[in-house]
C-alpha cells in the first residue's frame, strides 16, 4: 500500500479553490494537491502518492538517519584495528 | 534520484546487515505490515541477506487483497452498467471476483479506466456530463485523504455525476486483530511508514503497551526496511516493547492534521469485511452522513451479489502470517498470477504475486 | 467464434479457458500473447518456420534466403514524443527483418483507416511513413487502404510486412544461446512506454523522455562485419527487455544472470517508473536491440554499437549460464538476487 515517491515543488498555485502545485521527480513533472502540505513551499520535498503531497521531507532528518548508517561499525572497527576491513 | 538513491546505498546496507547479524542471538518472528514494503523486501533480496533468525512474516496490508469478495463484485457489477464510466487504480483491474475481473468487464464493452490519481476521476466527470462516474476507493490510510478530497471537491464543485464506491481498511484494528488470535506468532511489527505519514504513530503506543510487542514505523527503501528490523531487533533482545520511529524523515508521532481534518469529514468508522480474514469490527471508514450522497454503493443498486470465494484459496493464512505463500497447496499449480484464486496472487504486492513473480519457490541460486 | 475449438484437452493454465473473450492482456506481450501463440496459432498453422517462435521467418526460397515479417500498429495517441504510428509501422518490420541478420528490401503497408479521420493527419503520417523508409534503406512497394466505420479502428491501423535477404552463413535464432554467451543491449531501456505513458489520459506528465523508435538494419549490418557468429537478436518491444530474455531463455533452455546496475536507464525514465510503479525492464523499447553473442565478441561488438548513432549507451547486462534454464535472474544493487519473470498480460501502474 502506499507507494509515495519523494518530489521537489517547483511551483504553488490555487485551481478551484484548492492548493495545487507541481513537483518534479528526478526530470519528470507531475501536478500534485499541495492541500495536506500547507507549509510546503517552492524548493521544498514532500512524499506524493496518488497525486497528493502527504508529509514534508525533513532534510535534517534524513541527513541525521543517514550519518548514523555511516557510522555504523566505525566503533567496532577501532576497537579492532588489526583486522582487514 | 534525492532522498530514493541514498537509501539504495549498497556499502550502506552491508553495514547494517552487519549490525543485525551482530545483536541477534535467537529467533524472532516479526511483521511488516505494508504490501509496499513485502514489494521491497522481495524485490530486493532482503529476505535473502537477513540471518536465518530473522523471520520475516508479510502481513495484510495490501488494501488490493484484503477488499471484500463482496465489494470486488459490486464493482464488477456497476462497471458494467451502460452509462458508467468507471475509474480505477490500475492495481484493481486484475483482482479476481466471483467469477471475473474488471478486465473482463472492460473486455465486454464496459467502460472502465486506469487513474493515477482520485482527482483524476473527478475531471473526467466534468468532462462528460452526461455519463455517470464512479471511481474506486480503496485503500489504507495513506490513500484515504486522496479519496476524501475528491468528494469535498465534487460537493463543493456541484460535481453530480461523480460517485465513489468505499472500501477503506485501517491498520491498528487488524494489529489488534492478529494479536488476539490463538494462532499469532508475531513478535514485533514493522508499521507501515506512509500510513504513519498520514496519521501518526501515537495510535500504536496503547497497542504495544497492551501486547507487549515492538512496533516500529519503517519506510520502504532498502536502508529503510533495514533500520526497521535492526531496531526491532535489539528491542527483542533487550525485551523493550516500544514504537520507535525508523522513518523520521518522513513521519511525525501527531501524523499529518490537515489530512486528519478531512478524513473526519468526511468519513466515519464502520465495521469491514477483510477478504481472507473475516470481519473486523471498526476497521474500516465509510462516507458519513454529509456525503452519503457521492456513495457509489448507494447510488447504483445493483442486484444482491453473491460473493463465492474459492476453496482452494488459502489468501486468508498468507495475509493471517500463518502460512508462506509457497506452503499453499494451490501455489504455483492452480493459482498463478496468470489464472490468481485469490487476491494475494494479483495485486503486485500481495505476498503470493511478490513470492511467485520474484521466484521465491524455485531455489535460486546466487549470482557470483 | 470459439465454437469450433474444443478447448477441453488443453493443459493448465488456460487463460483462454476462463477469458472466453479476448482481452487486452492477449496483446501486451506477455504471458497471455504466447499462450495464443502456442495453444492458437501454432497448432492451427503447424510449420517449422511458424515453430521457431522468432519475431520473423527465415525461408529459403529458390537458393537465397529471406527474410519474412509482419507487424501491426495499434498505438493511441497517433503522435506522441518523438514518433508517431507511421514511425513505428516502419521501423518495426525493418527490425524484425534486421533481427534475423537480414538487409531489409521491401514493405508492404496495409492501413485499416477509421472514417472521419482528417486527411491531413493521414498525409503527416504517409510523409513520415515515407521520411522512416528513405531512413531505412527500404522501399514500400505494395500496400492496400480500408475504411472503418466511425467509432471503429482507433484513428488509423497499420499493418507492415516485409522481406530481406539474410546473407550467407548468418544463422540468428532465439535457440542459439549459449552458457557463457555474453548479453548486450544497444541503449537505454523503457524510452518509448514510458514516452506513451507520458500521454496517456489519465496518466500524463511532463517530461523530456522521446520514444526511441529507430532502424536497426544499420547498426546490425556494421556488427556482422565485426563477425558472423552472433548468436541471438532480439528487439526488446512489448513486454521489454524481460519478455525477450525469457523467450530466449526458454526457447534455448538456458538461464540469463544479469545485474540490475548494470542496465542502462535514463533517470527521467527511472523517475516515471518509480511514480507509476513499474519496472523498466517490462516496458516497450522501440529502436533497441538484445544481442547474444560468444564472450571473445563482446568487447568489439559493443565498440562497434558505440560508434553507431542508435547505440552511444550500448551495454554488457550479463551472461548466458547454464544454472536455472529458462529463468531470468539479477542481481540486485543491495546484492541480492531477484527473478526477472514473464509479465502476464500488460504492465499496469500501481498505487500499492
Amino acid at each position: 500500500m502506499c507507494l509515495g515517491i519523494p518530489g521537489q515543488i517547483t511551483e504553488v498555485y490555487e485551481q478551484s479553490g484548492a492548493r495545487m502545485g507541481k513537483v518534479n521527480f528526478g526530470g519528470i513533472v507531475k501536478e500534485v494537491c499541495l492541500e495536506y502540505v500547507p507549509e510546503a513551499s517552492v524548493g521544498d520535498y514532500t512524499i506524493v502518492h496518488v497525486g497528493f503531497a502527504i508529509t514534508k521531507l525533513d532534510e535534517q532528518s534524513a541527513c541525521e538517519t543517514l550519518q548514523l548508517f555511516h557510522e555504523l561499525g566505525i566503533l567496532e572497527e577501532e576497537l579492532r584495528p588489526d583486522d582487514t576491513g | 534520484m534525492k532522498y530514493l538513491s541514498e537509501f539504495r546505498d549498497g556499502e550502506l546496507v552491508q553495514k547494517l546487515l552487519a549490525e543485525i547479524r551482530a545483536v541477534v542471538t535467537r529467533p524472532w518472528a516479526m511483521m511488516e505490515v505494508c504490501g509496499g514494503q513485502t514489494h521491497s523486501i522481495i524485490r530486493n533480496g532482503i529476505d535473502q541477506l537477513l540471518p536465518p533468525e530473522i523471520e520475516l512474516i508479510h502481513g495484510p496490508g495490501c488494501p488490493v487483497c484484503v477488499t471484500p469478495l463482496e465489494t470486488i463484485d459490486r464493482a464488477l457489477a456497476i462497471a458494467a452498467i451502460p452509462n458508467v464510466i468507471f475509474c480505477s487504480f490500475g492495481d484493481m483491474l486484475r483482482v479476481p471476483g466471483s467469477e471475473k475481473d474488471l478486465f473482463t468487464v472492460k473486455s465486454a464493452g464496459g467502460d472502465v479506466r486506469i487513474v493515477y490519481s482520485p482527482l483524476d476521476a473527478l475531471k473526467i466527470a466534468r468532462d462528460n456530463p452526461t455519463r455517470e462516474v464512479v471511481f474506486f476507493g480503496i485503500g489504507f490510510e495513506t490513500t484515504a485523504p486522496a479519496n476524501a478530497m475528491a468528494v469535498v471537491q465534487a460537493k463543493k464543485q456541484g460535481i453530480d455525476n461523480f460517485s465513489m464506491l468505499v472500501s477503506h481498511v485501517l491498520v491498528p484494528p487488524a494489529i489488534e486483530a492478529l494479536m488476539r488470535s490463538p494462532s499469532n506468532r508475531v513478535q514485533a511489527f514493522l508499521a507501515a511508514g506512509h500510513v504513519c505519514s498520514v496519521m501518526g504513530y501515537w495510535q500504536y503506543e496503547p497497542l504495544a503497551g497492551k501486547y507487549h510487542v515492538p512496533i516500529v514505523v519503517t519506510g520502504f527503501e532498502p536502508l529503510d526496511v533495514l533500520a526497521g528490523i535492526h531496531r526491532i531487533v535489539l528491542q527483542l533482545e533487550q525485551g523493550r516493547a516500544q514504537v520507535e520511529n525508523a522513518y523520521s524523515r518522513a513521519v511525525q508521532r501527531e501524523g499529518n492534521l490537515p489530512a486528519q481534518r478531512v478524513l473526519s469529514e468526511v468519513f466515519e468508522i464502520c465495521d469491514r469485511q477483510w477478504r481472507g480474514i473475516g470481519m473486523i469490527p471498526q476497521s474500516g471508514w465509510q462516507l458519513n452522513a454529509d456525503y452519503r450522497s457521492f456513495d457509489g454503493a448507494a447510488r447504483f443498486n445493483v442486484e444482491n451479489v453473491h460473493a463465492n470465494e474459492s476453496t482452494l484459496c488459502h489468501s486468508g493464512e498468507v495475509l493471517q502470517g500463518l502460512i508462506k505463500p509457497n506452503q499453499c497447496p494451490a501455489f504455483g499449480k492452480a493459482c498463478t498470477p496468470q489464472k490468481p484464486l485469490g487476491a494475494t496472487m494479483v495485486s503486485s504486492e500481495g505476498a503470493c504475486a511478490a513470492y511467485y513473480n520474484y521466484g521465491r519457490f524455485v531455489p535460486v541460486e546466487s549470482i557470483q | 467464434m470459439t465454437n469450433s475449438i474444443d478447448i477441453s484437452g488443453w493443459v493448465c493454465p488456460m487463460p483462454l479457458r476462463d477469458y472466453p473473450q479476448i482481452v487486452l492482456g492477449h496483446g501486451g506481450g506477455g504471458k497471455l500473447s504466447g499462450d495464443l501463440v502456442e495453444h492458437l496459432f501454432l497448432p492451427a498453422f503447424h510449420n517449422d518456420a511458424l515453430a521457431s517462435l522468432a519475431d520473423g521467418a527465415a525461408l529459403t526460397l529458390a537458393g537465397s534466403r529471406l527474410a519474412f515479417s509482419t507487424d501491426s500498429y495499434v498505438v493511441r495517441p497517433l503522435f506522441f514524443p518523438g514518433g508517431s504510428i507511421a514511425d513505428l509501422a516502419v521501423n518495426g518490420t525493418v527490425n524484425d527483418l534486421a533481427m534475423l541478420g537480414a538487409r531489409p528490401l521491401y514493405l508492404s503497408v496495409g492501413m485499416i483507416i477509421e472514417e472521419g479521420l482528417p486527411i491531413d493527419v493521414l498525409g503527416a503520417l504517409v510523409d513520415r511513413m515515407a521520411a522512416a523508409a528513405r531512413q531505412a534503406g527500404v522501399q514500400i512497394v505494395t500496400g492496400d487502404t480500408k475504411v472503418v466505420d466511425k467509432g471503429h479502428g482507433d484513428g488509423i491501423y497499420i499493418n507492415t510486412s516485409g522481406i530481406g535477404i539474410i546473407p550467407d552463413g548468418v544463422h540468428i535464432a532465439p535457440q542459439n544461446a549459449r552458457p557463457g554467451d555474453a548479453v548486450l543491449v544497444s541503449g537505454t531501456l523503457g524510452d518509448h512506454g514510458m514516452a506513451i505513458m507520458s500521454v496517456r489520459e489519465g496518466l500524463e506528465f511532463e517530461t523530456q523522455i522521446v520514444s526511441d523508435s529507430a532502424p536497426l538494419n544499420g547498426m546490425v549490418e556494421a556488427m556482422l562485419a565485426v563477425t558472423r557468429e552472433i548468436h541471438v537478436l532480439r528487439d526488446p518491444t512489448r513486454g521489454g527487455l524481460a519478455s525477450s530474455l525469457n523467450e530466449i531463455a526458454r526457447s534455448a533452455r538456458v538461464g540469463i544472470a544479469l545485474e540490475d546496475q548494470w542496465l542502462p536507464i535514463r533517470p527521467e525514465v527511472a523517475a516515471a517508473c518509480e511514480l507509476l510503479g513499474m519496472d523498466a525492464v517490462y516496458v516497450a523499447n522501440e529502436g533497441k536491440l538484445i544481442a547474444i553473442v560468444p564472450p571473445e565478441h563482446a568487447d568489439a561488438l559493443l565498440e562497434t554499437m558505440r560508434q553507431h548513432p542508435y547505440g552511444k549507451d550500448a551495454a554488457l547486462i550479463g551472461h548466458v549460464v547454464a544454472d536455472h534454464p529458462g529463468r531470468v535472474v539479477s542481481k540486485t544493487a543491495i546484492g541480492g538476487t531477484r527473478v526477472i519473470s514473464m509479465q502476464i498480460g500488460e504492465q499496469l501502474p500501481r498505487i500499492c
